[in-house]
């Protein structure tokens, strides 16, 4: 196995694309990240009996017939690392993703102050924490680009 | 006259369907109300529940499709007139619409009703013992097929080393599978669904047909693989959309609705449609019932060679005619006329649009139509002067097969193809609101057909049925398509009359050869 094989075979982190002319805006991706974001990880318990009410980490945007899925892009210059006073937000050094340890998160939202798309959402219904995005650590791929039904959510590899 | 009597002969609109929400498991997550171009579902804040209007539901099983928990489920409304076998629920919800509205009754796809289904009363034979049946898994198999004239007989010159074809062979179509998916005009379709047509067309070697609408810029790259027609509304047809194409095909009726014109109504004429038509913005677009230069077989020959001419000889020229009582006279003096090919659309081929009683009632089964063409051709000699593709109803890869075997040298599939795209046949494509984002130009719902998936899943029903169709020839010990056309030996009729087996041309099973 040459040098280029290996790089080739070594997992490269992915993105997530996001195709605004074929979303239909049924936001079956903030319902399906709901669930995976949920104690349960049950549909109909994660909406009916769950408290506190996960909430999803992606928000489908409308404007007339216009619409599109947003979530974190996980920016190469992230704004929110720079901004966190805890230190919470960090980047995954395997994925490349830009994360929050609840665990340190305090809930001063300066990462929403600061963040350029407006993908991070404050979950205050348990313990106040920044909510964003995770790349759905632990899934083959991430759940809004699996149960999105018109492939508007797509997953690629780093370039 | 207002007052208590119009008041009092006002009905309510027959409701269709019935739904059914299971609350245990509907989250109000308001998918469907968010996806129902129809305003079926509504979604209650006060009470956090979403409930449903049956009156205004279709059918369509977009929002079954996309609630995440299955908590829909659609049901035909049980609701029931006195039994009557002859003023049935339809008829009687038929006359209380035109009482209402004093309008010609619309509908979409093709004819539903009870007809017989020959192909169903058609069984295909197989090869035991006394001739092998072929494994087209481990042999050859062929299904390539080329639609355009054949000559009379073949010179060959054997002078040289090689041996040399000294007939000049006239322009044909190939196509690695023999189905082609048929004539729907950007405008009755989206453009989504013209692209997923195209792009399949492309990847399984076969065509698509542009119908009577244009071709829309976007679609120019797919012209190796494009059918381009010629209607009688003329919309769109200049020097370039002629050349554009593998071949061109006339237009005279289409098997939902022999006879009559189009109406593509004014609201579904936008920006796009009115460049591509080569007609005012919102105006609507009427196809005349007969082409205004048509009125004879010599008119017809004349519109041929000038379409030929066009085109300088290089691409076939065919004639789509609807399938009628007459179909295989017409069918003769059509290949007389010159054309390369003859499409015979039958009773079931779909519509966007037709008044109910012509898609239902005018018109004879494709089956027929095409025995019948196939034998009048053969009788005179000219068979091998065009092809013949059938359309109107073919549902399965039998359905080709029998076809195939009846005469035909390919199909044309159309609902089969909107099905693959999503369609569940809800018949209101005339209304311009459909769900799946096939039959509407609403920028809001065409997006939901995404042209990559569009094309696989017809790639996907193109290979499946083609896989089918070896599968049977190989049974039959027959490994290429060729072998099968006009090979109604390896038919047999079940439960026809011996009128039909007659015309059909096959012998009734249990009958040898």
């Amino acid at each position: 196995m040459n040098k280029n094989q290996k790089l080739a075979n070594k997992k490269k982190p992915k993105r997530i694309v996001i195709r605004e002319e074929y979303c239909m805006g049924c936001r079956l991706c903030e319902v399906h990240c709901l669930v995976r974001h949920s104690k349960t990880k049950n549909i109909i318990k994660a909406y009916k009996g769950e408290y506190p009410r996960p909430i999803p980490r992606i928000i489908v945007e409308e404007k007339g017939y216009v619409s599109f899925a947003l979530q974190c892009r996980h920016c190469e210059d992230a704004p929110c690392l720079e901004a966190c006073i805890t230190g919470a937000m960090y980047r995954d050094k395997k994925t490349d993703a830009v994360l929050c340890n609840e665990k340190k998160c305090v809930g001063c939202w300066m990462c929403i102050m600061t963040c350029p798309f407006g993908v991070i959402l404050r979950n205050v219904e348990g313990e106040k924490v920044a909510s964003k995005c995770d790349l759905c650590m632990g899934e083959e791929i991430p759940v809004c680009v699996k149960y999105c039904p018109n492939e508007a959510i797509i997953c690629e590899e780093k370039k | 006259m207002e007052g208590l009597g119009s008041k009092m002969s006002k009905r309510p609109t027959p409701t269709e369907f019935i739904i059914e929400r299971d609350d245990e498991k509907c989250i109000a997550c308001q998918a469907c109300v968010r996806m129902c171009s129809n305003d079926v579902h509504s979604y209650d804040p006060e009470s956090d529940t979403v409930s449903s209007d049956n009156t205004k539901c279709v059918g369509c099983h977009f929002c079954e499709t996309i609630c995440p928990t299955g908590a829909i489920t659609i049901k035909r409304n049980p609701s029931e007139f006195k039994l009557n076998a002859n003023w049935n629920a339809e008829v009687i919800k038929n006359i209380t619409k035109q009482a209402e509205t004093g309008g010609v009754l619309l509908t979409g796809m093709g004819c539903d009703k009870p007809f017989p289904i020959y192909w169903d009363h058609i069984v295909l034979n197989a090869s035991q013992v006394t001739n092998p049946s072929i494994d087209p898994l481990r042999e050859p198999m062929e299904l390539r097929t080329y639609i355009g004239r054949k000559p009379d007989k073949l010179a060959l010159d054997y002078s040289g080393k090689e041996t040399k074809l000294k007939t000049t062979l006239d322009p044909q179509l190939k196509l690695e599978t023999p189905i082609l998916f048929s004539a729907m005009s950007y405008g009755s379709i989206s453009l989504n669904a013209c692209k997923s047509l195209a792009r399949a067309a492309v990847e399984m070697g076969t065509f698509y047909n542009t119908g009577e609408g244009g071709l829309h810029k976007d679609l120019y790259k797919y012209g190796a693989n494009t059918i381009i027609q010629v209607a009688s509304g003329r919309f769109g047809v200049h020097k370039e959309y002629l050349e554009a194409g593998a071949a061109i095909e006339i237009k005279i009726g289409q098997g939902a609705k022999p006879g009559i014109g189009g109406h593509l109504p004014g609201e579904k004429v936008s920006e796009e449609i009115s460049q591509t038509r080569m007609i005012p913005l919102g105006t609507d677009a009427l196809s005349p019932a007969p082409h205004h230069d048509i009125y004879s077989i010599e008119d017809l020959r004349q519109l041929i060679f000038a379409l030929k001419e066009v085109t300088r000889y290089r691409k076939p020229v065919g004639v789509k005619i609807s399938a009628v009582h007459n179909v295989a006279p017409i069918a003769s003096g059509i290949v007389r006329a010159g054309a390369d090919f003859v499409a015979i659309d039958g009773l079931r081929g779909g519509t966007g649009a037709a008044p109910t009683v012509i898609r239902d009632s005018v018109g004879i089964p494709i089956e027929l139509a095409i025995a019948v063409a196939d034998h009048r051709l053969r009788e005179e000699g000219i068979r091998n002067q065009a092809s013949l593709i059938a359309g109107g109803g073919i549902r399965s890869s039998s359905d080709v097969i029998k076809t195939i075997a009846l005469g035909a040298d390919a199909v044309y599939i159309g609902t089969a193809a909107l099905v693959a795209m999503g369609c569940n046949l809800c018949q209101k494509c005339y209304t311009g609101k459909c769900n799946w984002g096939i039959a509407t130009q609403d920028p809001y719902l065409t997006k939901r057909l995404n042209p990559e998936i569009g094309a696989r899943r017809l790639v996907n029903l193109l290979r499946a049925w083609s896989m089918e169709i070896k599968e049977m020839l190989g049974g039959m010990g027959i490994n290429a398509i060729e072998s099968l056309r006009g090979n109604r030996e390896q038919l047999r009729g079940v439960g026809l009359s011996d009128t039909d087996l007659k015309l059909l041309g096959i012998k009734p099973a249990g009958e040898a050869w």
